[in-house]
């Protein structure tokens, strides 16, 4: 009796645990039941069109259908689809349309709703590329998805946005297509609407962030070291990277890193490049590139940085005061949103960070709102890109809660202005004349459409060189075979 | 009793539609999930398919390019030595520890105690999902990790160990990792085996006066080939396919200089683009090889049998 007890609550306990893992996997079952779905539509919209004669009666039948909804947005508004589909890769949009968006309300962790529309974020971290599979495999054929499966909106970073800016067919809306005119979105940085012009002029998304950075300089070592605190005097300290060198040797003769690691200000050069990565197919690496190779073997060689990954948990040991880094390199979004400024005992909870430009200008990121081709609630979609980029209420709100840089230079230039303003993280700095500074500076016309690949395949592969394990030569071949991988098409 | 049989024969046909009735479900589901995307895997490393960015290029039929471009590049014979060599690194403790650790469990003259709470423990490592492991020894290892601190701390090292980034100690990682999650499983089939031996031959060498090390290499190896030559092929199979550990180890990138990458990571770097005609024609040379190797050592381990 009391094995059968026993061998009933094993059987018991393994079906639990088989439903658990089910219970899991609901969600993505769910998306994928949802692709042939798609799929069956899709043959019905061909037939449909091998109903009429020609394909230009069907044009024609759609234009009025267009106009009349044009025409009445306010009901089309209500004739629109039920459910909005965003597609991200982590909670910093979420968290700012729920904090600022009006009338939005949050129903759980990945859903709300605006008025009747359900909002569903549909999050796929970027690690491995799965962000961008995931995009590649369902924005093609959006416009045949089921109309609760559409995607209405997708965010795309700097990094890659010219791929799904300049796709063919579009995937992407352009402000034609939304009925955004250029005078709505006139008080926004240029650079942040180029990177997603495509090739014929046309702008296909907006930010609400001006992602203009600077460097973090952790304010106690900077007083005990270097003998000031103040952002201008710091800067002097680190204006160029000659300066920035001799001031790594000061550090680590006191006991610090200069920064966490030599991906930090990776950036810093790779924003200042003559040249694309890629021209035409041909893949060459940037002198100021190969500068950035020098300058951090050197800093490695010294001791005076490290080769940590970003993002790991070595790297983020600077934010606190045991870590022992004099400087992170980073953009607003940076400082308040990953720096642990909720946490006890982090230099950004005490208020000790400060913020100077840093040897060369730079921008890091930023995100970007897609308004997704074969969209259901164009009328929404066009409403959420317009309150969250140009409304500068909503964007000052954006400022006094997360710190955000907003895209808006008269915003900027009224904060920057405003001596009552200070950062709590960067103990009462006002951050903004920097900021509004380097937005101006930022250039984006130096990328292309293989930027992140190429980023990523050069730091990694560069790793091994700055140990000593690799010579320079195997390291760039490292990084030949690592780009021929993800991209057959280029060349070196 | 002659008619019977007769009756029973024409019943054999009956009952055999039930036979077939009963294996249909196995059958369809083999098909669906592995023998359809293993025929359309071999078809499609004839041809040149990839995405770059949102274009579809191809499929291009190019016959034996892919294969060629593979094996031309001397990449794949490091990626298949690292493989080979982190398999060792795992296999020849665990193999050992396994048999050491049967031997005692089946030995009645041990009379241990306590035996299913050891065998229960030695087999948990398995359960847990190899990326969580490798997470788990990804932070314990780190450069400022806690085994680093506390190496540090006991005054063993100056600084930091950068386990990652050196070649040695990455591999005997994954090997280490690998032979922790294998070895209680190994453990339990080898012991199933030991169980099988007839005790008869175990009191025969006894009152002939062998030693237990005669005992083990006379009675218990012979006789437990069969069951040796399974876990030899079944761990070659799954060393040649060793991914998960050391790509969460690693962050995929085979570090340093590419020593740990192993052929299936470097199948998996081909799906970044979704190059279905590359990493096909990976996949059928991985086939190959495995094929090769377990028939080479099926007959090397079963040879002497027929004597």
């Amino acid at each position: 009796m009391k094995k059968k007890i026993v061998s009933i609550m094993l059987t018991a306990a393994m079906t639990a645990t088989l439903l658990a893992g089910c219970g899991g996997a609901a969600a993505p079952a769910a998306t994928d039941s949802a692709a042939p779905a798609a799929e069956e539509a899709a043959p019905a919209d061909d037939a449909a069109a091998a109903d009429t004669a020609a394909a230009d009666t069907a044009a024609d039948a759609a234009a009025p259908a267009d106009d009349a909804a044009a025409a009445d947005t306010a009901a089309a508004a209500g004739d629109e689809g039920s459910v909005l589909n965003v597609q991200c890769w982590n909670e910093e949009f979420k968290s700012r349309v729920t904090d600022h968006y009006p009338g939005y309300e949050k129903v759980d962790d990945t859903t709300g709703k605006i008025g009747d529309v359900t909002v569903k974020w549909i999050i796929t971290p970027t690690d491995d590329n799965a962000y961008q599979n995931h995009l590649d495999e369902i924005l093609p054929t959006n416009e045949s998805a089921a109309a609760d499966d559409k995607v209405d909106i997708f965010l795309v970073e700097a990094d890659y946005a010219l791929k799904y800016v300049n796709a063919d067919p579009a995937v992407a809306m352009s402000m034609d297509d939304l009925g955004i005119a250029a005078g709505d979105i006139a008080d926004q940085y240029k650079y942040t609407q180029d990177i997603v012009t495509d090739s014929n002029g046309a702008i296909r998304g907006l930010s609400w962030q001006a992602c203009s950075a600077g460097l973090i300089y952790n304010r106690d070592i900077a007083k005990e070291v270097l003998g000031t605190e103040e952002p201008d005097e710091v800067q002097e300290k680190v204006k160029d990277w000659a300066a920035f060198t001799a001031t790594a040797e000061e550090l680590k003769k006191a006991g610090y890193f200069v920064e966490s690691t030599v991906n930090d200000s990776y950036r810093v050069y790779s924003n200042n490049v003559s040249a694309p990565w890629v021209d035409g197919t041909t893949v060459k690496v940037d002198p100021n590139i190969e500068k950035w190779v020098e300058d951090s073997k050197a800093l490695v060689d010294a001791k005076e940085t490290n080769t940590y990954e970003l993002w790991s948990d070595d790297w983020n040991k600077g934010f606190y005061p045991e870590g022992k880094v004099f400087a992170y390199f980073g953009p607003a979004w940076l400082i308040n949103f990953c720096m642990a400024a909720d946490t006890e005992g982090s230099v950004a909870n005490a208020g000790r960070w400060g913020l100077c430009v840093g040897p060369q200008s730079f921008y890091w990121g930023g995100t970007w709102i897609c308004g997704a081709v074969g969209t259901d609630n164009p009328t929404l979609v066009k409403d959420i890109m317009l309150t969250m980029t140009t409304d500068k209420a909503v964007l000052k709100e954006i400022v006094e809660k997360d710190s955000d840089c907003v895209n808006s230079p008269s915003l900027l230039a009224e904060l920057a202005a405003d001596t009552s303003f200070g950062s709590k993280i960067l103990g009462g700095q006002n951050p903004y004349k920097q900021l509004a500074d380097g937005a101006e500076k930022v250039d984006m016309s130096k990328v292309s459409d293989y930027d992140q690949g190429c980023n990523e395949s050069f730091q990694a592969a560069m790793k091994d060189y700055f140990e000593g394990k690799v010579d320079y030569d195997k390291a760039i071949a490292n990084f030949q075979t690592s780009v021929k991988e993800k991209y057959p098409e280029l060349s070196f | 009793m002659d008619g019977g049989k007769k009756k029973g024969n024409s019943n054999v046909v009956k009952y055999n539609k039930w036979g077939y009735i009963f294996l249909a479900p196995f059958i369809i589901v083999y098909s669906v999930f592995q023998l359809i995307p293993f025929i359309s895997t071999i078809y499609y490393s004839f041809f040149e398919n990839y995405r770059s960015g949102l274009k579809q290029i191809g499929p291009n039929f190019i016959a034996l390019e892919n294969y060629k471009a593979l094996l031309a590049n001397a990449d794949i014979w490091k990626y298949t030595e690292n493989t080979f060599v982190m398999w060792i690194i795992g296999f020849v403790p665990q193999i050992v520890v396994s048999l050491l650790l049967a031997s005692w469990f089946s030995d009645p003259s041990l009379r241990i105690k306590g035996q299913r709470f050891f065998k229960t423990v030695i087999y948990l490592p398995n359960l847990i999902m190899a990326a969580a492991f490798a997470m788990l020894f990804f932070t314990l290892f780190a450069d400022s990790g806690p085994i680093n601190s506390m190496l540090v701390q006991a005054g063993i090292l100056a600084e930091p160990y950068k386990f990652m980034s050196n070649t040695g100690s990455a591999r005997i990682l994954v090997g280490f990792m690998n032979f922790l999650m294998w070895f209680g499983n190994t453990t339990i089939l080898l012991l199933a085996g030991m169980m099988g031996i007839d005790t008869s031959l175990y009191e025969a060498a006894e009152v002939d006066g062998a030693t237990s090390t005669q005992i083990f290499w006379r009675i218990t190896m012979p006789m437990l080939r069969p069951i040796f030559v399974f876990v030899l092929i079944t761990s070659l199979i799954g060393g040649l396919q060793m991914f998960d550990v050391p790509q969460i180890l690693t962050n995929g990138e085979g570090a340093p200089d590419r020593t740990t990458m192993t052929l299936i990571m470097y199948l998996n770097k081909h799906l970044f683009n979704k190059n279905y005609g590359m990493s096909g024609a990976l996949s059928v040379i991985l086939l190959i090889v495995t094929g090769i190797l377990s028939f080479a050592v099926y007959r090397f381990t079963t040879k002497q049998e027929s004597y």
